[in-house]
């Protein structure tokens, strides 16, 4: 290589050392390589040359064009990794920090039992019926075999409106609406408010009930235990203890109370459950004739059963809640422990 | 009801212990609620005899006693009580003893004299709350017994919570009855000899209405002495009961009522005027009831009267001028039978409810009556003297219920509890519950007894059976039901996705009451009609809402009392609108937004939630039914005049509102932020209709933005109104994407910005097509809103 070239090409990677970033290395590039740059004058230069010395020299040039291109390109590299290197430093932010925007909410205890209820009794087809909640007496009482003056009626703590209207005392009438427009075979549950006139520490003046009823040829007493208890296990998730006790309902009869062993003790016996070590979970039964009879169903035709719990304490015991009235007092802090 | 487990067991005394014994009749279907042990735990107290007392030297009040306790030689105790005196049998706890409270008896000094025991009031040995002066036991209580032993006090108390069906179990002889059956034993019933009649005196009865009163007996007793005292033991099942010893006569009555089930009453005789009268009242007439209440009749009260006047509310309570007294020396004893249905709800009617009336509205056994009379004659003689005068009885043998024959079908009878039954343990079953039972081919003929006023029906004798038998001994069955399959509706939405939807907007699902003060009612809905609760449990909850806006206010109040300062909530359920006397029962979701936009946080400005924010949420929910609705301005007496929308669906209904609570309103409810509410009817909400596909077009579409210059009053709707009007086909999309106000633009001038998407199914548009068209949309644009192309 000519000696003018070697201090040439000295001087190029020198320019070279010297960028510090993309566009002064750019501007380097231009001035050695670019169509007015000093290596591509001395190509031009070549032209002036004898042939024979042509061949010598150009080969001088392009050694020279392509130490200078290697340098380039690793220079290149090189500064291209220093400023990706200082935009990932410039640009690192403290991912701890809250995400931005909107919080999401919940749903009330309740619905999420109410959910959950549903959801079980569908799996086998019961279907989801809703009534209105100012009924008249006949649906809430009488063609539930419940007649004006039955001792019954005292159990209830009834809102009037007058005479004939009340504010249902239970889900019950559903079953009558049900069974007066539709005919068997019937699977049914009526979820809803309802209402007693009774406010203390266990009781609110409303709250909601799962009334349920399955109505075909042939049901008995072992189909409603069977229903019964495989609702409560899957309700607790859990294979409880389950007892029937016989109580009196005046819509069914034979009537039962369901216990189970109590979810806070294990059935040990403790406050919750007054150390009984069960727990009152529902009321069911077959239904009465007296019932079929009132919405024209044949009674040696048909059978069913039909059962009613209180969504409030079945959410009460799944979710520990120790106080009935927070249901309906919406304190954020309560709702949000059930999101 | 309470009943002392012992004297239960002297009817029938299984092998049980109490605990197993609580547990069968519960399981029976009679309710164990508590069992209480009728004594605190104490010891060392046995029956002491008072030899002699004598002055304490250096007190006024107390004595110094001399008490025969059965050993070799009396105790001195100091006692203060001022009752004490010799001969009296009083219990007396010797050192060592342990009173209630883990109170130890030491030998003490009184005022110098020393005491070797203490003698016991009953409240010191925790029988009752209150008593005074010592406790005085009969003068044969056998000197040196354990008075644990002698009273009989390890005994509980056990409650029992019967079903109005029950009523044969409201005594202890009937749940007696009931455990003599559940064990196969037999039962002790108390022996009652008729007494001999040794007084001539007699009054008449006449008994007017036969239907309500079907069996009326009484009988006079005369010279007898309501000062006796009421035997010890019949004071300890009475207050083992729940009941507080009164007087002789009342304990006599109130005893026989739970021994048997069976109400009675004494009158004195001498307030009585002339014959007896079963009758119904007179409309009008008043009685002053023993509780001192006086009540005013009408026709359907049955009473008991004398000639000149009212007696009683028959069946219910007694009244105050024929009550008994320290001084009576006649009796009239009445033990009748009254229909249930003539005494159900009369006690109630008057705010009343008596352990008679709790009988007679349920059933007493009407075979009852003539043995209750006698054992109650029986225990007044014992206890009170005198002379009993022959049974005065009037019985309308057709008006006492009936028994009928019911048929138990075999086949019916294994259907419904699926499972089958020996035949003889049937019959057995049934017979040892007392029903007659006759054996027929295919079942059993039976007849309930007179004390069972449950058993009717074919379904009863199957709860019987099943009862007697053990539900917990009947088979389940795994679930195997018919099923069809449920529709999989696409026309409904279902409303639980819409609450999720809205719980993933940041709202609380809350649930309040469907009831309200009223005052809130007409705060928040003056023009409202509502409906009033004839009985509301207090004036907080009275009125039915018209509007779910009460409950969330009142729900976001309690949470900003508390310092929150960002609520979100909504509710769905019923609201109840009166309109031309009907009550409407209308589903509505509501929902309140307060406070900041966003939950604290770093990432965004800082700014309240305003009336877009909460209509982005809404229309999100109509975004997930695809109803098409309008928001038109209008004003709703709730809310702000200027923030205030009606949502109309396309074809005509008021689907709901949506706006800002009125600041008036805000600040006079108390809140310090503008609230946001809506309210939309779920009818028309979750209506759904199902897609439908279009092919997608291959050609690509247009966008052309106009800058549009209208006056203040020409709302975004109104625009985009009018290009719908156009009903150009091949309009995509119209949206408005900006709204200036301010330099270049006039005063009471606005600059809205609106973006036109064209596309063609068949061809790309070309540019003189997409010219003819936003020429046209402008024309109408001009036309209807006066709007012009800024420059």
């Amino acid at each position: 290589m000519s000696d003018n070239l070697e201090a040439l090409l000295t001087q190029a990677l020198h320019a070279l050392a010297n960028a510090t970033d993309l566009t002064s290395l750019d501007d380097v590039r231009v001035h050695y390589l670019g169509k007015k740059g000093i290596f591509t004058a001395q190509m031009k230069e070549l032209g002036r040359l004898e042939p024979e010395q042509r061949r010598e020299a150009g080969q001088v040039i392009n050694q020279a064009k392509e130490a200078f291109q290697e340098a380039l390109d690793a220079k290149k590299i090189e500064l291209e990794q220093a400023a990706l290197l200082a935009r990932l430093a410039n640009e690192r932010i403290d991912v701890t920090l809250a995400g931005r925007g909107q919080s999401v909410g919940g749903l009330h205890p309740v619905t999420t039992t109410l959910r959950r209820i549903n959801k079980i009794f569908a799996s086998v087809g019961f279907q989801v019926v809703e009534g209105p909640e100012i009924e008249d007496d006949y649906h809430n009482f009488e063609a539930l075999n419940i007649p004006a003056h039955h001792p019954a009626r005292a159990m209830h703590d009834t809102f009037y409106f007058d005479a004939h209207r009340v504010l249902r005392t239970h889900t019950s009438p559903v079953q009558i609406r049900v069974m007066e427009s539709e005919k068997p075979p019937l699977k049914v549950i009526a979820p809803g408010r309802v209402y007693r006139c009774d406010s203390d520490i266990t009781h609110t003046p409303m709250f909601h009930q799962v009334e349920g009823f399955l109505v075909d040829t042939n049901v008995s007493f072992a189909d409603l235990k069977g229903v019964v208890y495989e609702f409560l296990r899957a309700f607790f998730e859990k294979d409880i203890q389950v007892r029937f006790r016989p109580s009196y309902f005046p819509f069914t009869e034979p009537s039962a109370e369901v216990d189970i062993e109590c979810v806070m003790c294990g059935g040990e016996g403790c406050r919750v459950c007054s150390h009984t070590g069960w727990l009152e979970v529902m009321g069911c039964g077959m239904i009465h004739p007296e019932v079929f009879k009132s919405v024209n169903i044949d009674s040696e035709t048909y059978s069913g059963f039909a059962f009613g719990m209180g969504v409030e304490r079945l959410a009460m015991l799944r979710y520990g809640i120790n106080d009935l009235r927070l249901f309906f007092e919406n304190d954020l802090k309560f709702l949000q422990q059930f999101n | 009801m309470k009943i002392s487990e012992t004297w239960l067991r002297t009817y029938v005394n299984p092998a049980l212990s109490t605990e197993q014994l609580v547990a069968q009749i519960t399981m029976a279907g009679l309710e164990v609620d508590a069992v209480e042990p009728v004594a605190a735990q104490f010891s060392g107290v046995v029956v002491g005899e008072v030899l002699e007392t004598a002055q304490h030297p250096d007190a006024d009040k107390l004595r110094v006693c001399r008490v025969n306790v059965g050993e070799a030689e009396p105790l001195q105790i100091v006692c203060g009580a001022a009752n004490v005196r010799s001969g009296l049998k009083i219990p007396a706890s010797v050192i060592g003893a342990v009173l209630p409270g883990d109170f130890k008896i030491k030998k003490s000094k009184l005022r110098g004299v020393e005491s070797f025991g203490m003698l016991c009031s009953a409240k010191e040995l925790g029988l009752v709350a209150e008593a005074e002066g010592l406790m005085e036991l009969p003068a044969d209580a056998p000197v040196g017994v354990d008075i644990r032993e002698y009273l009989q006090l390890n005994d509980n108390s056990i409650e029992v919570d019967l079903t109005p069906n029950r009523a044969d179990c409201l005594s202890v002889e009937g749940v007696a009855r009931e455990i003599a059956v559940l064990n196969q034993l037999t039962l002790a019933i108390t022996d009652i000899q008729a007494a001999t009649v040794t007084s001539t005196e007699k009054l008449a009865v006449h008994v007017d209405a036969p239907q309500a009163c079907p069996r009326y007996l009484g009988r006079i007793i005369s010279g007898v002495n309501n000062h006796a005292q009421t035997p010890l033991w019949m004071q300890e099942r009475l207050r083992r009961s729940g009941l507080r010893s009164l007087s002789a006569l009342v304990d006599v009555t109130n005893y026989v009522l739970l021994e048997l089930g069976q109400p009675l009453h004494v009158f004195d005789a001498q307030k009585l005027q002339g014959d007896i009268h079963v009758r119904y009242a007179n409309k009008g007439e008043t009685l002053e009831l023993l509780n001192a209440q006086t009540i005013t009749l009408t026709d359907n009260h049955l009473v008991i009267a004398d000639d000149k006047k009212l007696l009683a509310l028959a069946g219910v309570m007694g009244g105050n001028e024929s009550a008994v007294d320290n001084n009576t020396q006649t009796v009239f004893l009445e033990c009748a039978f009254f229909a249930p249905l003539a005494i159900a709800g009369k006690a109630r009617h008057f705010g009343l409810h008596t352990d008679s009336s709790h009988r007679f509205e349920r059933g007493v056994d009407f075979e009852l009556q003539h043995r209750a009379i006698e054992r109650a004659t029986q225990l007044i003689l014992d206890i009170c003297g005198g002379s009993a005068g022959d049974i005065t009885a009037v019985s309308s043998q057709a008006d006492l219920p009936k028994r009928e024959p019911i048929v138990l079908r075999e086949a019916k009878l294994t259907q419904i509890l699926g499972m089958a039954f020996e035949s003889q343990a049937v019959s057995d079953i049934l017979t040892r519950l007392g029903l007659h039972v006759s054996v027929q081919a295919d079942g059993w003929k039976v007849i309930p007894p007179s004390f069972r006023f449950d058993i009717a029906i074919e379904a009863d004798l199957i709860e019987e059976i099943a009862r007697i038998h053990g539900y917990n001994n009947l088979p389940n069955n795994q679930i195997l039901v018919r099923s069809c399959l449920n529709e999989a509706t696409e026309s409904v939405i279902d409303l639980e996705r819409i609450k999720d939807l809205l719980v993933d907007s940041g709202y609380q699902e809350a649930i309040t009451y469907s009831f309200i003060d009223e005052p809130m009612q007409k705060t928040i809905a003056p023009s409202a009609q509502f409906i009033r609760l004839q009985n509301p449990i207090s004036a907080e909850l009275a009125v039915m809402r018209t509007t779910l806006w009460g409950g969330l206010l009142n729900a976001a109040l309690h949470n900003t009392n508390r310092q929150q300062t960002r609520v979100r909530l909504f509710e769905s359920g019923l609201r109840f609108v009166q309109q031309q006397g009907e009550t409407h029962q209308e589903k509505m979701l509501a929902g309140l937004a307060l406070g900041n936009v966003n939950s604290e946080q770093w990432g965004e400005k800082t700014r309240l939630v305003d009336f877009f924010d909460v209509k982005a949420d809404i229309e999100a929910i109509f975004a997930l039914t695809g109803v098409s609705v309008d928001f038109v301005a209008e004003e709703h007496e709730t809310l702000h005049p200027g923030q205030s929308a009606k949502i109309v669906s396309k074809t005509g209904d008021v689907v709901g509102w949506l706006g800002m609570l009125h600041p008036t309103l805000e600040s006079q409810l108390g809140f310090e932020t503008p609230v946001f509410l809506f309210e939309l009817a779920q009818e028309i909400l979750l209506k759904k209709q199902h897609a439908r596909f279009k092919s997608l077009s291959k050609f690509p579409s247009v966008s052309r933005d106009l800058a549009l210059l209208v006056k203040e009053d020409v709302t975004s709707g109104d625009i985009i109104a009018s290009i719908a009007s156009c009903e150009e086909p091949l309009l995509q999309e119209a949206v408005i994407f900006d709204v200036y106000r301010g330099r270049g633009v006039d005063e009471n001038y606005k600059s809205v910005a609106l973006r036109l998407v064209l596309q063609n199914q068949t061809q790309t548009l070309t540019d003189t097509e997409i010219d003819a068209i936003v020429s046209t949309f402008l024309e109408t644009l001009t036309r209807q809103t006066g709007a012009k192309l800024r420059d």
